[in-house]
């Protein structure tokens, strides 16, 4: 399978990345490696096993008591900006979402 | 479905549809995936820690208490609980959004199908509830004041939701309104959340869209983000409902799109928003495997549901002989209800006699829906309890059945002991009142109103009955409200036609 380049494009919007020209000829061609080596998968004969079960038991349940939260400033010591107690973002022009 | 054939109302001869979303915050102690506390109102990011905030190589677990509230909430309005349901990744790019996607219940949610019962100027009707599902709420973003760039505060970040999406079943503002209430109210009553709309813990979407009666395919749809209020979503969907309609008759064509209610101006307007198509690209949550629910918890939920609104306003109306409308105002708000209920359950063991019983559910129904309410709607619940509690009410309503108070004297002094302070029969005591009841005394004063009024006298002796309520106010007014208007009915009628 091979990745066009607005299918590139259209990913890189999502994850919010600007790539100049040279890069989206070159992350099409590594990208559709990737794709064709997962599709390689298919190849297996899967036939009477479900797609899920197996792989999926019941998840663990935690019971509903409070633990001691990070301190602000650890919880901010990683954050590229911050802003007193709060961490800072460029300004955000959308309006709710 | 309708429970009976029901004839949906035109708007300028269009038909509306709506549906909505309903997110509410869960009444747990701690989030959804992290054990961080649920709280509002904390300094900003005082609850966060490494999950929460997204760090890489950490891991969600979910939180029991969110999986019972949801099968509660599930419970109390008819939804099928499904014995498996699956948690999925949505992915968008937003600084309150740390870990870049949500984790939300997509392919199987926990809850689907359910119903929940309006009552509106049209009638009453069932509306179905499509699905209800378990997810995490977002941080929060904040603007004002800040020049160039936003603040981000994540103690929200993970808090849990139940988010509830009704069927497009809705087809006017009213009707989304007795829903949202009824909804809200619900799920107070089973304390899944506070519903606390100023807070954010009960937010509401509107997907709206307009056809012409008969069609059976929809006409495009606009979705409405975050109305907070009953009476914003009200004002919103008046105002959407015209543009769309507007939109259509000019030859235009109504835009698949988001839009925000702008309170301040009465309006909704497009969301400024990036031209992409959202593509949420779920997947299965891979640190979040099957949730698996055991009959046995089921259960458990099952003997903890109280009884239900709409329980409650039958039982009113059935057990108590309460008028259905006064049982629907009565049932709205939880605080009020169990005021009215015991004072009826001291009435109840005071009344000798059915016929005194129902003059005492009179006059308490009749009191609270208009003193007691007033005052709770404007001042809070705080009056239900101290010098205003029910004992203390309850003592001044019997006065006013032995004949010793006036109605209107009581309404007066309940007013007077919530601004005062006062225990009501303490400012009985105090201001001397007493409610004039002596043959002789009120005598005097309906002779006397009859004096200074020969000529409305000989009126109504002519034949203009409706005169007498022009007496008996005479009367009442001559005694400063404290005459017994009973005996002055009766004094009068002698006088007058004798």
């Amino acid at each position: 399978m091979n990745l066009s380049k607005s299918d590139v494009l259209h990913v890189a919007r999502l994850s919010a990345l600007a790539l100049s020209e040279a890069e989206v000829d070159r992350i099409a061609g590594e990208l559709s490696a990737i794709l064709n080596y997962v599709e390689g998968l298919s190849s297996v004969d899967l036939s009477g096993i479900p797609a899920e079960e197996g792989s999926r038991l019941p998840t663990a349940l935690a019971e509903d008591l409070p633990v001691q939260s990070l301190s602000t400033d650890w919880a901010l010591a990683g954050a590229p900006d911050r802003s007193g107690p709060f961490f800072q973002v460029p300004r955000i022009l959308e309006e709710g979402r | 479905m309708s429970t009976s054939i029901h004839k949906r109302p035109l708007f300028r001869g269009w038909e509306v549809v709506v549906g909505l979303e309903v997110h509410t915050q869960l009444l747990t102690r701690t989030k959804l995936f992290c054990r961080c506390d649920n709280r509002f109102g904390a300094p900003p990011n005082t609850l966060v820690c490494p999950v929460c905030l997204g760090h890489p190589g950490t891991l969600p677990v979910l939180n029991e208490e969110a999986v019972r509230l949801g099968i509660r909430a599930g419970l109390a309005a008819g939804c099928r609980i499904s014995p498996v349901s699956t948690f999925e990744r949505k992915h968008y790019f937003y600084p309150d959004l740390p870990k870049g996607y949500q984790i939300s219940q997509y392919a199987q949610p926990l809850l689907t199908g359910g119903s929940l019962k309006i009552r509106t100027d049209a009638g009453e009707r069932e509306i179905s509830i499509h699905r209800m599902h378990l997810e995490e709420d977002a941080g929060k973003n904040l603007h004002a004041g800040i020049p160039d760039s936003s603040h981000v505060d994540l103690n929200r970040a993970g808090v849990p939701l139940l988010e509830i999406v009704s069927d497009p079943d809705i087809h006017s503002p009213d009707e989304a309104v007795d829903y949202l209430k009824r909804l809200r109210l619900l799920l107070r009553t089973t304390r899944v959340s506070d519903g606390n709309m100023e807070e954010g813990s009960f937010r509401c979407d509107i997907n709206l869209s307009i056809r012409k009666p008969g069609s059976t395919v929809f006409g495009t749809r606009v979705e409405i983000k975050n109305v907070n209020s009953f009476r914003f979503v009200h004002k919103a969907m008046v105002f959407e409902i015209d543009r769309q309609i507007d939109a259509i008759e000019a030859g235009e064509k109504v835009l698949l799109e988001t839009r925000l209610f702008d309170p301040s101006s009465g309006r909704t307007k497009a969301m400024r928003s990036k031209e992409e198509a959202l593509d949420y690209r779920y997947f299965p949550e891979p640190d979040i495997p099957l949730l698996v629910v055991s009959d046995s918890m089921i259960d458990s939920q099952r003997r903890a549901l109280p009884e239900l609104p709409e329980q409650r306003a039958d039982r009113y109306c059935a057990a108590l002989g309460v008028q259905r409308a006064d049982a629907e105002v009565l049932v709205a708000e939880e605080e009020l209800a169990h005021y009215f209920e015991e004072g009826m359950e001291r009435f109840r063991s005071t009344s000798k006699g059915e016929e005194s019983f129902k003059k005492a559910r009179d006059r308490w129904t009749s009191f609270i829906l208009s003193e007691v309410l007033r005052e709770t709607n404007r001042r809070g619940a705080d009056v239900l309890s101290g010098p205003t509690s029910v004992e203390h009410a309850v003592g001044l309503i019997d006065r006013v059945l032995s004949g010793s108070l006036s109605f209107s004297q009581a309404k007066e002094v309940y007013a007077r002991a919530i601004e005062e302070k006062k225990t009501p029969l303490d400012l009985v005591e105090e201001s001397g009142l007493v409610q004039m009841s002596g043959e002789d005394e009120l005598l005097a004063l309906v002779e006397a109103v009859l004096s200074d009024n020969p000529g409305e006298v000989a009126a109504y002796r002519g034949g203009k009955e409706r005169l007498f309520g022009f007496f008996v106010g005479s009367v009442m007014k001559k005694s400063n409200g404290k005459a017994n208007p009973e005996k002055v009915n009766d004094i009068l009628k002698a006088k007058l036609n004798g």
